[in-house]
C-alpha cells in the first residue's frame, strides 16, 4: 500500500502494508530513529511523535491512518522551531540514558504550541504518559514548566 | 533494500472514507473488526493477536463532532477523549463523563483514543462506561440495510465483551440526555496510579435529589462484573427517602467482582462499597442547612 505524508516537513511516500506500525514505519523504512521503543503497548511514552500537532504513541499508529497528515519527530524539533525545549532540558539536566528524552520533548512540544497559558500545575498531568527510569522526573518537570510557561504566557 | 516483513503484513485492512462506505463495507465484511483510534486494538495486535480482516473508519468525518440536539447532545463515535476534554459545551453537559475522559490512560492515548471506541471495546473496566450508564445515555447505530436506531447504554453489553448489535452494524454516535438542574453526578476511578491504569474499580452515579428526596438513582460500577453494570438493589434503597449513605452496603449484592492480575474480588467489594459511600455522605446536607 502507498501512503504519502510529511514528515519533518519534507513529502515522504511509502510503499508498505496498512497495519504497520508508524513508529516501524519512520525507524526503519525512513531511519528516523530518534522516537524510541519501550513498551510497545502505549503505557510508556518513548515513542511519542506529533501527528497534526497532537502527541500519540507511535507504537499505537496503524500507518494507514496517517495518509496526507504531518508528523513530527524529535529530528523535527529543531526546525520547527522548538529548539528551545531541547535547550532546557539541557539546562535543566533533565536526561540520563535518553531513552524517555525523545517522547518527552514531543509531549513538551504539544504543549508549548497550545493557543491557551498552560498553568505549571497542569505539566505533571500532561506529562504523565512519558515514564522516565532514571531522572525521578523533578529536573523533566522543571525544564517543561520553564520553556511551556516561556512560550505560552 | 528488500522490504522488511512483519507479523502484521497478513492483516488485510479496508478503510471506509464515508459512513455509507463503511456501512456498505460492514455489510459486505461482517468479520471485519473496526479499527477506529487503535489505542486498544493495536495493543493486541503489537502482543500477537492479529485480526484477519480490518474496517478502517478513521477516516470518516461525519462520526466526529460534539453538537447539541433537541432533547440531548450527540457526541460522534470517532470523537476523542481529548476533544471531549476541551469541549466546553461537553464539560457544561456532562461533566462527570469529561472527568472519566481525563483519566482514560494519559494524553498520548486521549488524542487518538475515541469514544465509540472505548463503547465498541466493551471492556469491563472501560473508563467511560459506567458514567455513560449512570447518565442514561442511548447509543446510536448504523446499518446499511436498516438505517438507525438507538440501544439505551443498559441494553448494550449482553455479555463479557460482547454487544447486542448485529454484525452488519456500527456505533456511529452518542446521545446525552438534557441535564437535569436537581442532578448530582459523580465519577470516580480507583487504580494503581492516576495515569495509564486500568481500573480496578470505576463508578459512574447520578442521584436526581428533589427537595432533600432522593426521586432517581442510577449506580454503576466498572471492573466488578463482566461487563459495566448498574446497581438495581442500590438504587430501588436510595430512592424515596433522603440520600442514607448505608446503602452502600447493598453494593455487594449487585456486583460479582473477581481476582484477576490487577486486584482481588475483596478488594474490589470492599472499595465499591466505600467509594459510594463517600459520595453519599458528601451529598448529605450539613445540619445546619436544614430547616
Amino acid at each position: 500500500m502507498k501512503i504519502e505524508f510529511e514528515l519533518n516537513g519534507s513529502p515522504r511516500q511509502v510503499d508498505v502494508p496498512g497495519m504497520t506500525r508508524l513508529l516501524d514505519v519512520v525507524r526503519e523504512d525512513l531511519g528516523a530513529t530518534g522516537a524510541k521503543e519501550g513498551c510497545g503497548e502505549g503505557e510508556c511514552g518513548a515513542c511519542t511523535v506529533l501527528i497534526e500537532g497532537r502527541a500519540v504513541c507511535a507504537c499505537l499508529i496503524p500507518v494507514v491512518q496517517v495518509a496526507g497528515t504531518k508528523i513530527t519527530t524529535v529530528e523535527g524539533l529543531e526546525t520547527g522551531g522548538f529548539k528551545a525545549i531541547q535547550q532546557a532540558f539541557v539546562q535543566h539536566g533533565a536526561a540520563q540514558c535518553g531513552i524517555c528524552t525523545p517522547g518527552f520533548l514531543m509531549m513538551a512540544a504539544q504543549l508549548c504550541a497550545s493557543p491557551e497559558p498552560i498553568a505549571p500545575e497542569t505539566v505533571r498531568e500532561a506529562l504523565a504518559g512519558n515514564l522516565c527510569r532514571c531522572t525521578g522526573y523533578q529536573k523533566i518537570v522543571d525544564a517543561v514548566v520553564e520553556v511551556v510557561i516561556d512560550a505560552t504566557h | 533494500m528488500p522490504p522488511i516483513e512483519r507479523a502484521t503484513d497478513a492483516i488485510e485492512v479496508l478503510s471506509a472514507w464515508d459512513l455509507d462506505e463503511a456501512l456498505s463495507l460492514k455489510a459486505a465484511h461482517p468479520d471485519a473488526r473496526f479499527l477506529a483510534g487503535g489505542t486498544d486494538l493495536m495493543v493486541e495486535v503489537d502482543l500477537g493477536h492479529l485480526p484477519e480482516k480490518l474496517l478502517n473508519i478513521h477516516g470518516v468525518s461525519a462520526l466526529r463532532g460534539i453538537r447539541e440536539r433537541a432533547g440531548g447532545l450527540w457526541i460522534g463515535a470517532l470523537t476523542t477523549h481529548r476533544e471531549l476534554v476541551e469541549s466546553l459545551l461537553a464539560e457544561s453537559w456532562a461533566p462527570a463523563l469529561i472527568e472519566s475522559c481525563r483519566t482514560v490512560g494519559a494524553v498520548q492515548i486521549q488524542n487518538r483514543g475515541t469514544l465509540g471506541g472505548n463503547i465498541a471495546n466493551a471492556s469491563p473496566a472501560g473508563d467511560t462506561l459506567p458514567v455513560l450508564l449512570a447518565l442514561d445515555a442511548e447509543i446510536e447505530v448504523a446499518s446499511a440495510a436498516r438505517g438507525t436506531r438507538t440501544v439505551p447504554m443498559q441494553f448494550l453489553y449482553k455479555g463479557y465483551r460482547q454487544l447486542s448489535l448485529e454484525p452488519d452494524e456500527m456505533i456511529v454516535g452518542v446521545l446525552l440526555p438534557d441535564p437535569h438542574v436537581d442532578d448530582h453526578t459523580y465519577y470516580r476511578k480507583v487504580g494503581t496510579r492516576l495515569a495509564q491504569a486500568i481500573s480496578k474499580v470505576v463508578l459512574g452515579a447520578r442521584l436526581r435529589i428533589v427537595k432533600g428526596v432522593v426521586t432517581e438513582a442510577r449506580i454503576a460500577f466498572g471492573s466488578v462484573g463482566p461487563t459495566p453494570l448498574r446497581c438495581p438493589a442500590v438504587e430501588a434503597a436510595l430512592v424515596g427517602r433522603p440520600v442514607d449513605p448505608q446503602v452502600a452496603r447493598l453494593v455487594s449484592e449487585d456486583i460479582t467482582p473477581i481476582d484477576d492480575i490487577r486486584s482481588t474480588g475483596r478488594y474490589r467489594n470492599a472499595v465499591a462499597v466505600n467509594v459510594l459511600e463517600a459520595w453519599l455522605v458528601s451529598l448529605v446536607p450539613e445540619p445546619e442547612e436544614e430547616i
